[in-house]
């Protein structure tokens, strides 16, 4: 598929990203122009080295930074030119996170944290409390939702954040390293409802690893290093529920 | 985000911190505290000056007549004597700006009753005097323009009188004996107290002017049977000195040693003052600067002077308290920096997940003014509470207005606002990644 082919299908669409840091005069292209896209329902595996650039390729997919040049189309929004604000308001509407260190609120119930991003698209609070409650179940903590972080478990936080990423029914999750602070099982048992995830909302999911078997849980492995895409491949051999079918789609920089 | 949805979030976020919470408030509750008690102090010193002024009389003026000399002997103003009852007449007919005139001979004498005496200052007067002074009856009734003009031997006393003389009997109805005279008591007048200069006011007899004149004064001690004379042997309250027997024409009975006015109004004193002046100058044929011509005293400048003074008093008292205010608006404006800083991950987080610029600006702004408003309503009450405990402690009388809740509330969110801004804009403008990452 070529570049020029970016079409409304993609859900992910960049073309030539680049992000330059003057690192004391001295320029530092940490993303020297990256050309991919991902489609809609597709399960990615982003992984390299540090220092590769994933990460600054995943802030500039998480709208939370803006390219120095290239383009970047989010469900057919041109990311790069939008404000702040604007930025704000697709990350609420169109990406649910999920971090490493888990980032939940501290001192704040499960069943909050998860309401959280309804609350900043202002829906309404009988409709948050719903929303969240049904988003707890599908996580399987419908009966943790009063408890803190700090009453819960590792695996669990990190289900919660799963639950608040979910919540909103955004197409895309951005997952950074998820698996990074749980012990193996956990980690399995988070992929495993990744993937469930996945496969029954169609949620679209792109995860940073540096774990080679976590890598394995996604249907398509983006190799990055020194600011470029390395490998891209799709995963013969897949751990977990299988993604749904669809279109290979080969690209290479 | 709604706004209760933000006002709940800035109050768990300062619940968490109680201790810190509340001494950051603390300056905001001193500062408030202490405007309100030294506004209450404040007003009510007001209170208590514009008290003493009303005691005086209502836009009251005095007239004095002009100086004499006598073999290069000066006296002071009003010795010449050279104010009458027609100059009374004159500034009731003449002057529109002046509600009441009273003529006024007043001397001090030995008053006797049942084997009691005292000595007390004894004014001859007309029944207008009570008007102008604002004085009231308590008992018993005034003397009217018949006992005036009969010189009748009544009089009404003073407060203190009939502590002195009668103590718990019914002074009504009794009979004086005042120098060489006998008086009837026809009235009680109502309590007044001290006036500015810390005089008893209640010290004293009211009597027709005639009776003073003719009775009182022919039946001074020393028998003489002109005013002029007896003037000489009279110890005169306030400015009034011995004047020289130079009775200009009359026979010296019409004769008044001041006259009180009283303006139609607060406004109107200044004219009042004109008016008189200019009355007197032309019937005594006087200019300024002339030893002989009448001086016009407008007694409202004193009372504008003392209350000038309390209200610089209160300004200054309100100034410390804003000062204080300021004090605490820094503190909030520390503890909101530390805040931000230390809660730099929690803002990271709510920007991933979508919060917009303005809803961390408001987030940290409501927190910033919580404290200040809570601070205020907890200082108002204290300053309540100090400001009552001063009232009794110091037998000083407070004014508590709701002007000073209003303003100390206003001042107390104005403070939060001014200063949780700052600290609130700079978690708005923090990067999301860099924020993510803070440990």
């Amino acid at each position: 598929m070529s570049p020029d082919n970016i079409g409304p299908q993609a859900l992910i669409a960049v073309r030539d990203l680049r992000k330059t840091y003057d690192m004391g005069g001295e320029q530092v292209h940490a993303l020297a122009g990256v050309t991919l896209q991902i489609e809609r329902g597709d399960f990615v595996a982003v992984m390299g080295p540090s220092g590769s650039g994933k990460s600054t390729f995943m802030n500039l997919v998480g709208c939370l930074d803006r390219p120095t040049s290239g383009e970047y189309l989010l469900d057919g929004i041109a990311v790069s030119s939008l404000s702040r604000d604007e930025r704000a308001e697709v990350r609420n509407r169109k990406i649910g996170f999920v971090f490493q260190g888990f980032n939940l609120l501290a001192r704040t119930s499960a069943r909050e944290n998860v309401e959280l991003p309804l609350a900043y698209a202002g829906v309404k609070a009988a409709e948050r409390f719903k929303r969240a409650t049904v988003a707890l179940e599908h996580v399987g903590l419908a009966s943790r939702a009063g408890h803190h972080p700090n009453q819960m478990s590792g695996g669990q936080q990190q289900r919660v954040a799963i639950a608040r990423a979910l919540v909103t029914n955004a197409p895309l999750i951005l997952a950074d390293e998820p698996t990074g602070n749980l012990d193996s099982k956990t980690s399995e048992e988070v992929m495993e409802l990744l993937c469930r995830m996945n496969a029954e909302r169609g949620v679209t999911i792109v995860l940073v690893t540096h774990e080679p078997d976590i890598a394995e849980f996604a249907a398509r492995v983006i190799a990055f290093r020194d600011g470029k895409v390395e490998v891209d491949r799709r995963n013969e051999h897949r751990r977990g529920a299988p993604a749904r079918e669809r279109a290979s789609t080969e690209v290479r920089p | 985000m709604n706004f209760l949805a933000l006002l709940w979030v800035a109050l768990r976020a300062l619940s968490r911190h109680r201790m810190r919470a509340l001494l950051t408030a603390l300056g905001i509750i001193i500062g408030v505290g202490a405007f309100i008690t030294m506004v209450a102090i404040g007003r009510g010193a007001t209170k208590k000056v514009n008290a003493q002024i009303a005691s005086m009389g209502s836009n009251m003026l005095v007239v004095f007549g002009g100086s004499s000399q006598s073999a290069g002997v000066r006296g002071g103003s009003g010795s010449s004597g050279n104010l009458t009852d027609g100059d009374v007449e004159a500034i009731r007919k003449h002057c529109d700006a002046v509600r009441a005139a009273a003529p006024v001979v007043s001397s001090n004498a030995q008053v006797m009753w049942s084997g009691a005496n005292w000595s007390t200052s004894i004014t001859g007067t007309t029944p207008d005097y009570l008007t102008i002074r604002d004085w009231k009856v308590e008992r018993g009734s005034s003397f009217g323009a018949r006992d005036v003009d009969t010189a009748n031997k009544v009089c009404v006393i003073g407060q203190t009188v009939v502590e002195q003389l009668f103590g718990a009997e019914e002074p009504l109805g009794q009979t004086l004996r005042v120098r060489s005279i006998t008086c009837e008591v026809i009235g009680v007048l109502a309590k007044k107290g001290q006036n500015q200069m810390g005089q008893d006011q209640d010290d004293t007899i009211l009597m027709p002017i005639n009776t003073v004149r003719r009775k009182l004064f022919n039946a001074g001690p020393s028998g003489a049977s002109r005013l002029a004379n007896t003037q000489t042997t009279v110890i005169t309250t306030g400015t009034t000195a011995a004047a020289a027997p130079t009775a200009a024409g009359s026979s010296g009975l019409d004769r008044v040693q001041r006259i009180m006015l009283s303006a139609q109004s607060a406004a109107d004193t200044k004219r009042a003052a004109q008016q008189t002046q200019e009355l007197l100058r032309q019937r005594k044929n006087t200019s300024e600067g002339d030893p002989a011509d009448p001086t016009v005293r407008d007694l409202t400048e004193f009372a504008e002077a003392a209350q000038e003074a309390t209200r610089t008093m209160t300004l200054l008292l309100a100034g410390i308290a804003a000062v204080s205010l300021i004090v605490g608006g820094i503190g909030i404006m520390n503890i909101m920096l530390v805040s931000v800083t230390e809660r730099t991950r929690e803002i990271g987080i709510r920007m991933a997940i979508g919060a917009k610029g303005h809803h961390i600006l408001l987030q940290f702004l409501f927190e910033a003014m919580l404290l200040t408003i809570a601070g205020g309503f907890i200082g108002m009450a204290i300053g309540t509470m100090a400001a009552q405990a001063f009232a009794k402690q110091m037998d000083w009388p407070v004014e508590l207005g709701a002007a000073s809740y209003t303003i100390g509330f206003s001042f107390s969110t104005v403070v939060g606002l001014l200063f949780g801004f700052y600290p609130a804009w700079r978690a708005s403008r923090l990067d999301p990644i860099d924020a993510l990452r803070y440990e």
